[in-house]
């Protein structure tokens, strides 16, 4: 682990659109674990938020508590940010997002944030279809407390400690399935040629997308016996097929094999072009991607990829019709009805 | 028997059952006492129930002008079977009884020292409607109309509101005006009508207006600015939510495009709905949620949190009988200290507290402006009795001149120009810092807001003395509050006195009557009603220049004087202590007595402390 993070940068560093190099991207050096999966996430957030050209101040990136919600610190350093409290974040998002509909919302939790204390909130931000990305950094562990199971723990699997853990576990794709998300995947920190595609579909996606991505412990949950370590993602990871996402102002340049391959125009006019390999998967049927989770599920197999996507979701904004214009830019010619209406109001009570 | 004699003096307590209609009813009585000029305090008593279960209505009708509960009852109207018994024996001797007695009194209830009437309500409504519903309904209005006979009430003032209760849905008019003569025809051929307490046209209103404080708070709320209001259900307090939203759909719809400028969140617990808060004003939006005590416990966490990393957040407290689920339906102001020192480690946090509907509209828009000026949690605190039920108040006025006051929020030209910005930089040595809101400036102007320790810059830090340096800071910002917050209100004995009453919300009304009473008595009292804490100056300078300071409030354990006693530093003797907490709102013959009990002279020890010192000698 180093402690300063290098000023340097070659001069010949790509820029995007907006003239920025990956540099204006990144944020300030990871004092996690070295070989943490969650900093692998957070290069990912920061190659897909480059390659998007999104304009840093414009996202506004949340968390809970837990070394996953300390990774907002190590990525998109000209962002707000905002570590919340400990399983919160959904509710502090849910806010911020009423008060101004034109942010990027990327939350950050981790499966002990997510899945237990946060469980309430999570839930309800999916099935009120909040427009966020939720992206929780999942090791199956407790690293700060030092590695107790956590509820995304599978039976049986062993962390550090030895004790294979004897509850069932909590998939969160399959529990977002159920209660109505719009959009759902599930990656893996090592596979970045995956990840980094998904995340910015999930940008792209209008309404609540969840990415769940297994992301190793080093520390106390990537020794064999657990289910959560590198070497057991990567033999046990089936993709659903390969995700190449095409933002709205490039031209489709790459040429795909003939055969199981599907477009997909998202409302921003990004195309996602899908490539499948898993058969028995169809991602826009929340019915067929529900069946193909148990059914990997059921062969000790780790369904990773786009799972399930809902072409025509509509936000919690939509639904709730509220003004196009942020509701923070409001001012009191919007906001107060004036003395004259209050003496209305008066001349009713008498 | 004696009758007890009064013109435009008196208590009058409605029981019903609940579910059955009789609010409306009642509240039409009400209702057309202020309509004839007279103040008027309707309270109502009620189960945490929806259908079939005890439930009371008592009117206050004083022309002097007296609001709070003043204790007794002088005139019982009851048509619940179930509270009768209870019901006799709470008029005052002299009193009136008038009951339903198709079915006869129980012959034991009889007392002889109240004037008892009966109405058969339930046979005239049997002979009279076909439809069951209607035979509930119209029996509460059958004896609104005898009330009017009994105590000679202006007949057209019930016509009057009967009709603007109905219009435009104006087949009701006329079957509401036909109960009503039913009523009163009865009572005029089958007793000596009026009765010796009896009602006459005053003008003693002036412009005021009957409101319940939580419309007042959603409204201002709407006037505030308000944009996100996040809450979960919970009695007292729902109704603030609702009269937000009602109000908003009238006055916040986008007159262009015909969309929402406001957004209203039902969340799935109160976590979550100050979760709300807390981002969208982070977020640069104005926002609110409101509560009562058990939601106050669970919002504690982001209170502290809101209070740590100074975001502004707007609660409205409407208080009931803790602790735990306690009397839900009830009137209490028992979470003064849950809400001063809210949340774990060292915090403190800005307490409003209003008496007046007209209070609640203007610091419920206060709240905003002082949420984003101090940038701190605003915790106004109402209870049940001033929420739930109508009270007469000032008419609401606006100065359509004002502007919001947003605080120390730098703009992005601000930002071009700065060096280095610094959330948590006490530029103006004042304490409070200056804040961005997310997507003000491409380059400057983001930082990491969090609950944990960090420097000036907002850097994450574990160093002792950065971390004592903002807590230091935070204090600093506490005294600057005082400046801000509402002041005390002052009243002056006319002979001089080193006693004084202290008090704050909805205990004023019943303090300042009991103080009349006690100046009668050869007490005369200082008072102070109390608006805010942390307390101003004048709170401190009022308890050093007065020997003996009664704080009235209505909980166990004498919150406010604890609150008082820690800030001050003072000790016990000094203070008081004047409580009522079995739900009811104060009563003014009640404070009275507990102020006379504790006066010098009377010497009686109040029985608590007694009591409280034989339990030591046992167990030592």
């Amino acid at each position: 682990m180093s402690y300063q993070l290098p000023k340097f940068r070659h001069p010949d560093l790509p820029v995007n659109a907006l003239g920025y190099t990956r540099a204006e991207y990144e944020g300030a050096i990871s004092t996690l674990c070295a070989g943490c999966g969650h900093d692998s996430i957070s290069g990912a957030i920061v190659r897909a938020c480059h390659e998007l050209a999104l304009e840093p101040h414009k996202i506004a990136k949340l968390s809970g508590i837990g070394c996953s919600s300390k990774a907002p610190t190590y990525f998109l350093g000209k962002s707000h940010g905002f570590n919340s409290v400990h399983g919160r974040m959904p509710s502090v998002v849910s806010g911020a997002n009423m008060a101004n509909r034109d942010l990027l919302y990327l939350g950050v939790s981790g499966d002990g944030d997510t899945a237990s204390i946060g469980m309430g909130q999570f839930a309800h931000a999916v099935r009120r279809n909040l427009n966020m990305v939720y992206i929780v950094m999942n090791n199956g562990c407790y690293g700060l407390t030092k590695g107790q199971d956590s509820a995304t723990a599978d039976a049986g699997s062993a962390s550090k400690k030895g004790d294979p853990n004897p509850f069932s576990a909590i998939d969160l794709p399959g529990l977002a399935l159920q209660l109505g998300a719009t959009f759902v995947a599930r990656s893996f920190s090592g596979d970045k040629g995956q990840l980094v595609p998904l995340i910015k579909a999930a940008i792209s996606h209008r309404g609540f997308a969840l990415i769940d991505v297994i992301s190793p412990c080093v520390t106390f949950n990537n020794n064999p016996g657990s289910t959560k370590s590198y070497d057991f993602v990567r033999e046990h990871a089936e993709a659903t097929g390969t995700v190449d996402f095409v933002p709205m102002r490039e031209e489709i340049t790459a040429s795909y094999a003939a055969g199981r391959t599907q477009d997909v125009t998202l409302h921003d006019g990004s195309v996602l072009h899908l490539e499948k390999l898993a058969p028995d998967l169809d991602p826009f049927d929340r019915v067929s991607a529900m069946v193909a989770l148990q059914n990997h599920t059921a062969l000790g197999q780790i369904l990773t990829g786009l799972i399930y996507m809902d072409k025509d979701s509509r936000d919690l904004h939509d639904v709730m019709e509220t003004s196009r214009r942020p509701l923070n830019s409001l001012v009191e010619e919007d906001l107060c009805p004036g003395d004259k209406v209050l003496a209305n109001i008066n001349a009713s009570l008498r | 028997m004696q009758a007890l004699q009064s013109v435009n003096e008196f208590v009058i307590k409605f029981a019903n059952v609940n579910g059955t209609g009789s609010a409306s009813a009642n509240n039409l009585f009400a209702k057309a006492i202020f309509r004839m000029g007279l103040p008027v305090c309707p309270k109502n008593i009620f189960p945490s129930n929806i259908q079939g279960l005890p439930t009371w209505y008592e009117v206050r009708v004083s022309e002097r002008g007296y609001l709070g509960r003043r204790g007794g009852v002088d005139i019982m109207l009851s048509v619940n079977p179930q509270s009768m018994p209870q019901d006799i024996q709470e008029v005052e001797p002299g009193g009136y009884f008038i009951y339903d007695n198709t079915k006869p009194l129980d012959l034991r209830l009889i007392r002889s020292d109240v004037n008892i009437f009966g109405i058969p309500l339930t046979r005239m409504c049997n002979e009279e409607y076909e439809d069951p519903r209607q035979r509930q309904l119209f029996r509460n209005v059958i004896y609104v109309g005898a009330l009017a006979a009994l105590l000679d009430m202006d007949f057209a003032v019930l016509t009057g509101l009967v009709e603007d209760q109905f219009k435009g849905k104006d087949k009701l008019i006329l079957p509401n005006i036909h109960a009503l003569e039913l009523g009163y025809q009865y009572a005029q051929k089958h007793f000596e009508c009026p009765i010796g307490i009896r009602v006459r046209t005053a003008d003693k209103v002036g412009d005021n207006i009957l409101l319940d404080g939580n419309t007042a708070l959603g409204l201002g709320a709407i006037y505030g600015g308000a944009t996100v209001a996040a809450w979960y259900p919970i009695t007292p307090s729902t109704s603030v939510v609702d009269a937000f939203d009602r109000y908003a759909k009238r006055l916040r719809i986008d007159p262009g495009t015909g969309r929402k400028n406001y957004a209203i969140l039902q969340a799935e617990d109160e976590l979550a709905a100050i979760g709300m808060v807390v981002g969208a004003s982070w977020n640069g939006a104005r926002a609110f949620t409101a509560t009562s005590g058990p939601g106050l416990s669970l919002m504690s966490e982001f209170l502290g949190l809101a209070y740590f990393a100074e975001i502004p957040t707007v609660l409205f407290d409407v208080q009931r009988a803790g602790p735990s689920t306690g009397m839900p339906t009830r009137t209490q102001q028992s979470d003064v200290l849950s809400a001063a020192y809210a949340s774990h480690g060292d915090t403190k946090q800005v307490l409003l507290f209003p008496s007046t509907p007209k209070e609640c509209f203007d610091f419920g828009a206060l709240s905003f402006d002082l949420a984003e000026r101090l940038q701190t949690p605003i915790i106004l605190m109402t209870d049940l009795d001033l929420g739930m039920n109508d009270n007469m108040s000032p008419p609401l006025t606006w100065d359509d001149t004002r502007r919001y006051d947003r605080g120390k929020v730098l703009n992005a030209e601000q930002l071009e120009e700065m060096e280095r910005y610094g959330r948590y930089l006490d530029v103006d040595g004042d304490g409070i810092c200056y804040r961005t809101i997310p997507g003000t400036h491409p380059q400057k102007g983001a930082f990491f807001t969090r609950g944990t320790s960090r420097d000036e810059y907002a850097v994450y830090t574990e160093k002792g003395e950065e971390y004592e340096k903002n807590m230091h800071r935070l204090m600093a910002k506490w005294e600057t509050i005082k400046e801000w917050v509402p002041r005390p209100l002052e009243t002056t004995s006319e002979q001089p006195t080193d006693t004084a009453i202290l008090f704050f919300g909805t205990s004023e009304e019943s303090s300042m009557e009991a103080r009349d009473y006690l100046a009668e008595d050869g007490v005369p009292l200082n008072a102070m009603r109390v608006r805010a804490f942390p307390f101003n100056d004048e709170v401190e300078s009022f308890l050093a220049r007065h020997e003996r300071v009664f704080i009235i409030e209505q909980n166990r354990d004498a919150q406010l004087r604890t609150l008082l006693m820690a800030e001050f530093e003072l000790g016990p003797d000094k203070l008081k202590s004047v409580l009522c907490f079995d739900g009811n709102p104060i009563s003014a013959r009640n404070i009275r007595k507990q102020i006379l009990q504790q006066m010098p002279g009377y010497n009686v020890t109040p029985l608590r402390r007694e009591r409280l010192v034989a339990g030591a000698e046992n167990r030592s």
